[in-house]
């Protein structure tokens, strides 16, 4: 019982701050919000005994994009407190297009699923795995990255292009030399 | 006990709720932060399949740091633009960057 409770309150937090993202006026609130509903995400994987990405989700997300988003409005701030208009003519369609879409990818999960019955009772829970498995799953995932057999290839191109991006958005961002005089 | 469904109806509405941020909203900072609603969303489906489909194998935890890594470069160089973009023209908002336009 404890863990639907859990479940009920993280999805609040989740959804009721992301709701806050997308429709609160002030950009600044906005991204203090979507601070919060980073946290439900890792909340999240806490409860799927991901231990490791809750703390990456943290350190990545929280940490590091959130205070990038709002070094970004600060920046730009001077439009922000100007009273215009946050939201364009198609806001309207957009909440159709949303709540259609969102329709859609219930239907599929909750009835058009393809699901055997032994499955189905094996999908209604959470499938219980001895502890040793789940906190190997870390060193596991270590050895992944690593291993010709598994993803050493998507690891080296994730670096690369981490690099590539951050070389590329100092050089997008450096002033130009005529601004500097 | 909690059935995978849940997690997937909580990711689906996380993700529609960032679609209607990229639709909705004007300003392009606001916009990026739809899009990581909707990346976070896909990392939720990610790791609850690996819970509950392979906890053997670290299939979806990989997937979800690969998606980790790209979200933050996406950040930086999307950041990066906004700024550029505030500087020549002096607005950040979605619709009055026609720059390409006709």
């Amino acid at each position: 019982m404890t863990e639907q409770i859990l479940f009920v309150l993280l999805t609040i937090i989740t959804l009721g701050s992301a709701i806050v993202v997308v429709t609160h006026r002030n950009l600044f609130h906005a991204a203090l919000a979507l601070m919060v509903s980073f946290a439900g995400v890792a909340g999240f994987y806490i409860t799927l005994d991901a231990g490791f990405l809750a703390a990456a989700q943290l350190l990545v997300y929280i940490g590091a994009i959130s205070i990038l988003i709002i070094f970004a409005i600060m920046m730009t701030r001077r439009l922000m407190q100007a009273t215009e208009q946050p939201f364009n003519s198609q806001r309207g369609l957009s909440i159709v297009g949303a709540l259609v879409s969102f329709v859609i990818l219930a239907l599929v999960i909750g009835r058009y699923w393809p699901r055997t019955p032994d499955l189905e009772i094996y999908l209604a829970s959470k499938p219980a795995v001895p502890d040793a498995i789940l906190q190997g799953s870390v060193a596991q995932l270590g050895v992944s990255f690593v291993s010709i057999d598994a993803y050493v290839i998507p690891f080296e191109v994730a670096s690369v292009l981490l690099l590539a991006a951050l070389v590329g958005a100092i050089l997008v961002a450096w002033p130009k030399a005529e601004d500097q005089s | 006990m909690i059935p995978l469904s849940w997690y997937l109806f909580v990711a689906a509405a996380l993700f529609c709720i960032g679609l209607y941020g990229v639709f909705a909203r004007r300003n392009a900072i606001a916009i990026l932060m739809a899009v990581e609603l909707m990346l976070n969303a896909v990392n939720i489906n990610l790791v609850a399949f690996w819970r509950y489909m392979t906890p053997e194998r670290p299939v979806g935890m990989a997937w979800a740091v690969f998606v980790l890594t790209v979200a933050a470069a996406e950040a930086a160089v999307g950041l990066a633009l906004i700024i550029s973009v505030y500087r020549n023209r002096d607005s950040v908002v979605a619709d009055e960057l026609d720059l390409m336009k006709n």
